[in-house]
Formats: structure tokens, C-alpha cells, sequence
């Protein structure tokens, strides 16, 4: 306590963010370690995706809730991971460790040279620029088919199960692994100076410029954390698949993932759950939607961007905070009325004693 | 006639007006007067349409004007030049009075319009089909001052149109504005830091004081009266 | 070096559509300082409309007059219901809104008229204009290109600069609490400058068709190089949307000739990128006026 001679530092769990992340980050991964042991194998591909697409999200909610930069390009930093990762496959044999790191290191790099441009820009700007970029990325990748593979693609595996454990459940664990790591990562990074600096340059440049905080660094940092965590979730992401194409990375997944982040809850860690959890099942729910309605089978996954989109727009005219937004907000809510019935109000006490 | 009854404005927490009553009579120029923060502004602004009110009413010659957009208002004859101005300085001088004129004049009457109030402001004839950015101060307070009463309005509402002018150009401006009122049916209500010149132009006059009407009365009786220019006008 | 005519010939008759587009920006951002990331899928949506209508039996014209009114329609729907309720809120919602129906509008054009790129018949024969002996790369439908843009370009002209509608249209973008003040209604105004934002956009949809394979995404590439054109010439000017559109679409057809097809889009990012680190406001943009 304080009082004494020294200072000592109490291990007070809600006061030490970083052992808290770790505890909390435990204590789900072996939550989800025994779930997907217990679930057949289609429904670890699906853990497995959602935890991909987690780190995709945390992100994007990093750049665009947190520091309050917009991009509709995260889905070419997927593919620039996804390619990285599956060009060291191909040419070389490094460690997969490595190689994942590659993906998110490149994607850094490609994120820190967009980056710098993008201090200059504000919302709807910066939103025109990644967009552009995300038609590009692509466009590069079919200029060159003899390096990236063309239609088909390059392939990707994951390092073989160790043990008794399937591929599928292995391949899981490595994503969700993946997530819990970047999760952790990231909510250290929240809580630090660098956290505050992100957000402080989002309410108010000038503010924060004379307080110190270098802004254009701070936003460039922001732009590459994001892209790494986007290049290290497509890498994951496209495990599931096998294969890396630009068929894999259209505009529509930049913008499915803008409309993820912002249902699950912009600026929030856990809401990106939600969000990866809408992405993944989406498209099953529109196809088992457009069934219902005897719609034919292409329309199926043209319904599920019709939802997104919906869904986007709704969001913004209603509930800007998202899920975890609106679950926070009712917390507080009911806080608050808790507290209210437990104290009677003064002027009635008043009149009694009148 | 306007009349404000019992009127409360709030901007969340901050209470800009409570229950401010008054009536400012046609053919005549009353002033509001008070400190900065006083809530002059406020007023101006509700009744024009441009701040919602929390409570009370503003009756103009019987009709309701709270719950109206503030187009609305303005087409009922309700001219407003705010605070700072307004002009829009990437139309003309010709434009500005023209954009005034839009609603309310059919297209033959709208030049005649625009001349005549060209002659009260001879100044501006030279300008008139220069972009108003060219504007000095005072030249804009006459181009606003003229779009105002090209629509030849039954209620002015003027707020601190001294702002930044030397005191020969106010001087005239409120000569002018004395001129054009009296003998007319226009109803004008004239907020103004400077109660002095103020005072020198007007038959009526309210102070606000946070929020509250302090003062209403005659204007010579105010300006007469030493204690409370003192107190609540700063001279 | 007649290689070099061609593809200016080729940069010109599409730098004419990214202007079409970067007009619609403009228009819209003019009134509600909003970027419409929609503008694009409108386009495609009112010219798959306008395909319908031509497999149905009408003949060109009408049906291109039919759907650049659909697209005025659409256009002053959206600021209507989705940006008006926005205006006032962060600056990043209304963007979200828009590139929502983006994803919404490709989503219906897929999901009515399916994925196959189709042909759309041009309006005018695509063979070179012939001058005695000699045929230029620069079709019967590049020239009406030309001259729709134009023709479009001034009709907006002489509305904002001549009719009363016009100047209270200008009144509403540049002061709009001033010009509620003088009685003018602004919101529907706004959305007059919505509709017509819908009819450029839809005119854009309408001139690419034809040149391109045409699917629910055909008109991403349009929307962004638009952009970039709005960009460069300055997002409040439409004479700026007309010279940015030139100078992008010129860059575009160069960086496609010379360096091959199938690179445009990166080349349009570097020119975009340049020009926002060069001159941000772009080329015709008025300096921000101070209010005395």
C-alpha cells in the first residue's frame, strides 16, 4: 500500500493490464481447446474461420474505431498476407512461424506506404483512396499470373498435425491461437500510451499535436498495425481454403468487413467476435434464407450482400455502437436504474419529514 | 405586433432564456439589450426558427411561429440578419439581394426591388456585380441590411449589426434603419452591445440579464435612467 | 506515334465518362459535403433497368431517357432517406451509409439479373470516324460520349448560373443556414442535388455499358477513377470534375498502353495518391471564404 518507504505494487489483477489479457486469453483458449475437441470437423472449420477473421477485425476496429481512420482496402492487405505466406511456401521452406510473420510483416510495410499518404486525408478521402486500393491489389495480382498464380492460385498448407490430433482441429488451434495472441497483443497496445495517443489523434488532431503526440506517426502506426493484423488473418484465413486467388479477395470482402466491424462494435475488442461470427454464418443463413424463399442459388450469395448492406445502413441510422456497443450501453443502463431504486429519492424523504 | 410569452430556451444543462416576455410593436425599433451571455442571441434565434424552445410561445401579429421550419418563418415576413452577417460571399451583391427577393416577388418586380434598395445604399452600386468577398465591413452590414429589407418584411430582426463598424458607419446605419421603420408597419427588434447607440434609435427597450428580462420600458426612460445603464449596460 | 494518338483519342472519350461520374460527386458533395460511394452502383443499377427495357421492346432512346429519370429518382431517394436523417452526426457515418447501399444495389443487380456479363448495345456504330482516307481510333459512340458529357455540362451550366432555381441551388451549398434564413427551402433543394447527381451517374452507367463487359461490378472502376477525376479537380467545381475527368482519363489510357493492360487501377492509385499529397483541394477549388 502506499505509506511506505518504497512503492509497492500490489498484484491487483484489474490493475495490471497486461496479466489480465494474459489470464483472460488462458482462460478462453482452453475453453475453446476442449470446444473444438468436441465438435465434428466442419464446425472447427468454422471456429477456425471466425478466429481468422478476428484478427482481421481487431484490426480494423484498431485503425477505424480507435484512431478513427477509415479503410475499405483491408481486404487487399488480406491478400497481400495470404500471398506472402503462400509465396514462402512455395519458394522457400521456412519455419511457419516465420512465414506467418512474413504475411504480417509485408502487409505492414505495404500498410506503412499507404499509410503516409493517408495522414493528409479525412474521412471520405482516405475512404475513396483504400478503395481504390483494394480494386489494384488485385489487378496486380492477375497482371503477373506467372508469379501469383493466375485464376487458380498459389496453394498453402499448414505444417503437419502433431500427434493424435486431426488436421482440421490442428489447423483450428493454429487460428485461434493466432487470435487470442493478436487479441492480447492488441489490447495491450489499447491500454499503453500508444493506445491513448490513437485516440486522442482521433477526437482532436490539433489537441493532440500540442500535446505532444506526433500525428502523423501515430496514424501511420495505426494504418500498419492494421494491415499486419489484416495480412496475418488472410494468411490463417486462407489455410481453410488452401488456395490464394483474387477471386478470394473482392471489394466486397473489404466492405463485409466494414460492415462486421461496425454491427460487432467499433473501437471494442469482443465485439469483433460478434463480428467474425456474422461473416462466417452469414452466408448460411442467406442461403438457407433464399431457400426458403424459392429464390434460385445465385441470388443465395448475392442475398447475403444485400443483408450487409442493409445491415450497414440500418446500423448507422440506428445503432451507430454496434452489438457490443448497444450490450455496453445496456450495462450501463441497467447499472444506473439499479442504483436509483436502491436510494429513495430525496424530496419524498423531505415531505415525510415535513 | 410580436409577442413572446414566458419563452425558455436550454442547450442541455444550460438554461439561455427562462421565461423571457415581451412585445415589440409595428412601426417602432425596440432593443435588447444586455452583457454578453445575456441570452440576446438566444432570442433572435428562436424566434427565427434556427433554436428550438423548450417552452413558452412567439406570437406575430396572432400567429404561432414556434413549431414552423425557418423557412417557413422567414416566408411569413420574418427577416433575420444574424450574428456575423451572413454574407454569402461567393454570389454577387446582385445575387444576395436576388436570393432574398426569390419567394416573395414575381420575377418583373424583382430588379425594381433590388434598385431601390440600391439607392439607400449608394455604395454598393459600384459593387454590384463584384463577388460581395470584396466587401469591407461596413459594406457588407449595408448589403445585409439591404437583402433583409428587399423582401420588405414585417418583422426585422437585427443582431448587433455594429459589430466591427467605426461609429460614423453605425451611426448612419442606425439613422437608416430609424428612417425605414418609422411610419411603416415593420416591427424591428434591434439586439446590440452597443446600448448607447442603440438607445439613440429605438422607442422601447428590454435588458436581459442570464437568461432573464430585467428591464423593459421606454427607451428614453432607460437611457435616462444612471443606475441602471450602470448596472446592466456598462455605461 | 500514332500510338500515341490513339491512345489519347481512347483517353479522352473515357476521360468524358470519369468526368460524367466525378460530376455526379460533385453535385452531390455540393450540396450535403458527402461523398456518395453509391454513385457508381446506381449507375449500374439504372443501366441493367435500361437493358431490361431494350430486351422488353423499347427502342434506345426512350429507355435512356426513361432511366436517366429512374436515376434522378434514386438518387434524390437516398439523400431523402438515408443521408438527411445523418446530417449533423460523425463525419464517417453518412460515408458507411453509402458505400452500404453500394454493396446493396451490386447485391440486387446480382441477385435479379444474375452473374453473367452481358452486351449492351451501343447507341452509335463503334467503328473509328473516317476523314477521307484516313480512320481515327475515335468511334461514332466516342463522339456522342463527347458531346452527352457535354451537352449535360452545360444544361448545368445554365441552370446554376442563370435561372433562379440555380442560384438558390448555389445559395443552399454555399450558406445553408443563410439561405434558410432568406426563405429558401434548402431540403429540397438538397435533394434536387441528389437527382441530378442520379442523372450524371446514371448517364456515366449509360456510356460505359457498351465498351465493357457488363456485370453487377462494372461500374467499381468508374466510381473510382471518378473519384479520383472529383479529387483532382476540386470536389465543389464542375468545371473541375470536367478537367479532372480529362487529365485521369488521359493518365489511365497511357499507363494502360504503355505499360500494358490490366495495371489502370494502380496507376490511378499513384495519381490519385499523388495528386492528394500535391494539391489536396484539387485543381479548381475555392479558398475556404471567412465569414465577416
Amino acid at each position: 500500500m502506499t505509506g511506505l518507504a518504497g512503492r509497492t505494487r500490489t498484484l491487483r489483477l484489474h490493475r495490471q493490464p497486461l496479466l489480465r489479457h494474459l489470464a483472460c486469453a488462458l482462460v478462453a483458449g482452453a475453453i475453446l481447446y476442449w470446444v473444438t475437441d468436441h465438435l465434428s470437423a466442419y464446425n472447427d472449420y468454422q471456429v477456425g474461420e471466425i478466429a481468422s477473421y478476428v484478427v482481421v477485425l481487431v484490426g480494423l476496429s484498431l485503425l477505424t474505431g480507435s484512431s478513427g481512420q477509415f479503410s475499405l482496402g483491408n481486404g487487399a492487405f488480406m491478400a497481400v498476407g495470404a500471398y506472402t505466406m503462400a509465396l514462402f511456401m512455395t519458394h522457400t521452406g521456412t519455419n511457419f512461424i516465420l512465414e506467418l510473420a512474413a504475411a504480417a510483416g509485408v502487409a505492414a510495410v505495404v500498410g506503412v506506404l499507404l499509410g503516409i499518404p493517408a495522414t493528409r486525408l479525412s474521412g471520405p478521402y482516405l475512404a475513396g483512396m483504400t478503395l481504390l486500393f483494394a480494386l489494384a491489389v488485385p489487378s496486380i495480382a492477375d497482371k503477373w499470373p506467372a508469379t501469383f498464380g493466375g485464376d487458380q492460385g498459389l496453394t498453402v498448407a499448414p505444417p503437419t498435425a502433431p500427434g493424435s490430433l486431426s488436421a482440421e482441429q490442428w489447423l483450428t488451434d493454429i487460428q485461434i491461437i493466432g487470435a487470442l495472441v493478436v487479441m492480447v497483443l492488441v489490447a495491450n497496445l489499447m491500454w499503453s500510451r500508444y493506445g491513448r495517443a490513437f485516440r486522442a489523434v482521433r477526437d482532436d488532431e490539433i489537441a493532440a499535436s500540442l500535446a505532444g503526440i506526433h500525428v502523423a506517426r501515430t496514424k501511420v502506426m495505426a494504418f500498419a498495425i492494421s494491415a499486419a493484423c489484416a495480412g496475418l488473418g488472410g494468411a490463417l484465413l486462407s489455410l481453410s481454403t488452401g488456395v490464394v486467388n483474387t477471386g478470394a479477395f473482392p471489394l466486397t470482402l473489404s466492405i463485409s468487413l466494414l460492415a462486421a466491424m461496425v454491427i460487432g462494435g467499433a473501437g471494442t475488442l469482443i465485439g469483433m467476435v460478434w463480428g467474425g461470427i456474422l461473416l462466417v454464418y452469414m452466408p448460411q443463413w442467406s442461403t438457407s434464407l433464399s431457400s426458403d424463399f424459392n429464390l434460385g442459388t445465385g441470388a443465395a450469395a448475392y442475398l447475403a450482400t444485400i443483408i450487409f448492406g442493409g445491415v450497414l445502413i440500418l446500423a448507422m441510422l440506428a445503432a451507430p455502437n454496434g452489438i457490443q456497443g448497444f450490450l455496453r450501453w445496456l450495462w450501463v443502463y441497467g447499472r444506473s436504474r439499479l442504483r436509483e431504486r436502491r436510494r429513495p429519492t430525496a424530496p419524498l424523504a423531505a415531505a415525510a419529514g415535513d | 405586433m410580436l409577442e413572446v410569452r414566458d419563452l425558455s430556451v436550454s442547450f442541455g444543462a444550460v438554461r439561455a432564456l427562462r421565461g423571457v416576455s415581451f412585445t415589440a410593436e409595428p412601426g417602432a425599433v425596440t432593443a435588447v439589450l444586455g452583457a454578453n451571455g445575456a441570452g440576446k442571441t438566444t432570442l433572435l434565434r428562436t424566434i427565427s426558427g434556427l433554436v428550438k424552445p423548450k417552452d413558452g410561445a412567439i406570437l406575430f401579429d396572432g400567429t404561432e411561429l414556434i413549431g414552423h421550419s425557418v423557412e417557413g418563418v422567414a416566408r411569413m415576413g420574418v427577416s433575420h440578419v444574424p450574428e456575423g452577417r451572413g454574407v454569402i460571399e461567393e454570389l454577387t451583391v446582385e445575387e444576395n439581394l436576388r436570393l432574398a427577393t426569390l419567394w416573395c416577388l414575381p420575377r418583373r418586380q424583382r430588379a425594381a426591388s433590388i434598385d431601390q434598395v440600391l439607392e439607400l445604399f449608394p455604395r454598393l452600386q459600384a459593387f454590384r456585380h463584384r463577388q460581395a468577398s470584396m466587401l469591407s465591413g461596413g459594406e457588407r452590414q449595408m448589403l445585409v441590411l439591404g437583402r433583409a429589407l428587399v423582401s420588405r418584411p414585417r418583422l426585422l430582426l437585427l443582431d448587433e449589426p455594429s459589430l466591427g463598424l467605426a461609429p460614423l458607419i453605425t451611426a448612419q446605419l442606425m439613422g437608416l434603419l430609424r428612417e425605414q421603420t418609422e411610419g411603416t408597419d415593420m416591427t424591428v427588434v434591434l439586439v446590440e452591445q452597443n446600448a448607447r447607440s442603440a438607445l439613440s434609435v429605438s422607442h422601447h427597450a428590454v435588458i436581459l440579464n442570464l437568461g432573464q428580462v430585467v428591464v423593459s420600458d421606454d427607451a428614453a426612460t432607460v437611457a435616462a435612467d444612471d443606475a441602471l445603464r450602470h448596472h446592466y449596460l456598462g455605461f | 506515334m500514332s500510338l500515341f494518338w490513339d491512345y489519347t483519342l481512347n483517353g479522352v472519350a473515357s476521360g468524358m465518362i470519369y468526368a460524367a461520374l466525378a460530376l455526379a460527386l460533385v453535385l452531390s458533395y455540393r450540396a450535403t459535403k458527402i461523398i456518395n460511394f453509391a454513385q457508381g452502383a446506381a449507375g449500374m443499377l439504372t443501366t441493367f433497368i435500361a437493358f431490361s427495357l431494350l430486351t422488353r421492346g423499347w427502342s434506345y432512346w426512350p429507355a435512356f431517357v426513361a432511366v436517366l429519370l429512374i436515376g434522378f429518382a434514386i438518387g434524390a431517394a437516398t439523400e431523402f432517406i438515408l443521408i438527411r436523417p445523418l446530417q449533423g452526426k460523425s463525419e464517417l457515418n453518412p460515408v458507411i451509409v453509402t458505400v452500404g447501399l453500394l454493396v446493396v444495389f451490386e447485391g440486387l443487380a446480382g441477385a435479379i439479373y444474375g452473374n453473367a456479363s452481358r452486351g449492351f448495345p451501343p447507341a452509335f456504330s463503334q467503328s473509328g470516324l473516317r476523314f477521307g482516307n484516313t480512320t481515327i481510333d475515335f468511334s461514332h459512340f466516342d463522339l456522342f460520349i463527347l458531346c452527352a458529357v457535354l451537352a449535360m455540362m452545360l444544361a448545368l451550366l445554365v441552370l446554376f448560373r442563370f435561372t433562379a432555381l440555380g442560384l438558390r441551388m448555389r445559395a443552399s451549398a454555399f450558406s445553408r443556414e443563410i439561405a434558410r434564413l432568406l426563405g429558401v427551402r434548402v431540403g429540397l433543394l438538397l435533394t434536387l442535388g441528389w437527382g441530378l447527381a442520379g442523372i450524371a451517374g446514371s448517364l456515366a452507367g449509360l456510356l460505359v455499358a457498351p465498351t465493357s463487359a457488363f456485370g453487377p461490378y462494372y461500374m467499381n472502376l468508374i466510381l473510382v477513377y471518378g473519384f479520383t477525376a472529383a479529387v483532382i479537380g476540386g470536389l465543389e467545381s464542375p468545371v473541375g470534375a470536367l478537367v479532372g475527368g480529362l487529365i485521369t482519363g488521359l493518365c489511365i489510357s497511357y499507363v494502360g498502353g504503355y505499360l500494358g493492360s490490366g495495371v489502370e487501377p494502380a496507376g490511378a492509385l499513384v495519381l490519385l495518391i499523388a495528386a492528394l499529397m500535391v494539391r489536396p483541394e484539387g485543381i479548381f477549388s475555392r479558398p475556404p471564404a471567412r465569414r465577416v
